[in-house]
């Protein structure tokens, strides 16, 4: 796991999970990821919440547009390298017109270690804008939470596909040397 | 692998699930199985995937969640499923007691031509369901084994896989079912009660 940097009395993971709670969202699709681990703990512990471990980002846009036939909200959790296998998925979102939120942190781009994160990380907000997902950016732990309930409203509100990328520089970039 | 001959009619096979649907909720993969279903009748309680290849068991998981009060069945080809296998292993983790996904295996990749898919030369998809955790599966081969495999959908107590040999062939396409997706979505949300 990375190193995840706390950034205040009242983290901005636990800020995002209540603006989950309060939009209602039932089912939360997720790749485990260091930058949503705290997230994703709180998710799985919350019994009004079906946390669905993925084994590839495109398997849950299918399954939140499942859970809103079936009149559920859900949120997807990835990394910046899962958008890149969403793609082919936001045509569904898309042309039905499901309301979606993706919640995004980032790789390859701030003090980024790994080079082979950065092709994708660099063109992460480009090709969600190229899918018609709109993209809002988070550089500051203050703006997390009013970012993502913005996303989710309009989401939810406008039968739209939204985007919350989390900078990297605000998680903290990974290191791998202990 | 079994003869052509042996192997189940598709518009049959569909027939015989949907026979007795009851309020049962039915999601289609791209492709040939959105026609089979159709071809019973063109209901609200349907959804028909004409893109997202490998989205149909994961759709069907999402709705499954979302209304422990309903059965859903999703109905696939061997190529669809087949693109989207991590799925199995996502649905193996979840099995929630009311979804059952039924794959038309004709071996081949019906709407590009009949090429062959891997379950033609190597690959049991039950094998993968098995082992990624589901706890009954079904190779169906015959009429009697599909009739009870469609009552079954109804009061199992975990998620089915069935794997349902039906024949290589292109049966008559008559009467598109509707292709507009918010249409698709919005008149299958007010038929459950999702939306006013």
């Amino acid at each position: 796991m990375g190193n995840l940097t706390a950034t205040g009395p009242l983290d901005w993971r636990d800020e995002i999970f209540a603006v989950l709670k309060r939009a209602e969202i039932r089912q939360v699709g997720y790749v485990p990821d260091a930058g949503h681990a705290r997230l994703i703990e709180l998710c799985r512990d919350d019994p009004a919440i079906r946390a669905v471990p993925l084994t590839t980002e495109e398997e849950g846009v299918a399954l939140l547009a499942g859970a809103w036939l079936g009149g559920q909200r859900g949120a997807l959790l990835m990394q910046s390298s899962g958008v890149g296998n969403c793609i082919n998925m936001l045509a569904m979102t898309k042309t039905c017109r499901f309301p979606l939120t993706m919640l995004v942190t980032m790789r390859g781009e701030w003090a980024e270690f790994n080079p082979w994160q950065v092709p994708m990380g660099s063109k992460t907000q480009a090709a969600l804008e190229l899918c018609d997902v709109l993209v809002y950016r988070v550089e500051r732990p203050e703006d997390a939470a009013e970012t993502v309930a913005a996303a989710l409203d309009i989401a939810f509100n406008g039968d739209l596909a939204t985007a919350v990328l989390l900078s990297q520089r605000m998680i903290g970039a990974k290191r791998w040397v202990k | 692998m079994i003869s052509n001959n042996r192997r189940l009619d598709r518009r049959a096979a569909i027939r015989t699930l949907l026979e007795n649907r009851g309020p049962l909720l039915l999601v289609t993969g791209l492709g040939s199985t959105t026609w089979d279903a159709a071809s019973v009748g063109d209901d609200e309680r349907n959804f028909y995937l004409w893109g997202a290849m490998g989205a149909a068991a994961m759709m069907g998981l999402g709705l499954a969640i979302a209304r422990p009060d309903r059965r859903v069945l999703v109905v696939t080809g061997d190529g669809e499923m087949l693109m989207g296998l991590g799925s199995l292993a996502t649905i193996g983790v979840q099995r929630p007691p009311n979804l059952a996904i039924a794959v038309f295996d004709n071996a081949r990749y019906g709407e590009t031509g009949m090429q062959a898919s891997h379950t033609a030369e190597a690959v049991e998809l039950l094998g993968v369901a098995r082992a990624c955790g589901f706890k009954e599966t079904f190779d169906i081969t015959d009429e009697l084994g599909l009739r009870e495999f469609a009552a079954y959908i109804h009061d199992a107590a975990t998620t089915l896989c069935a794997r349902v040999a039906i024949r290589a062939d292109e049966p008559p396409r008559v009467l598109p079912p509707p292709r507009d997706g918010v249409f698709l979505k919005s008149r299958f949300r007010r038929a459950i009660g999702a939306e006013a």
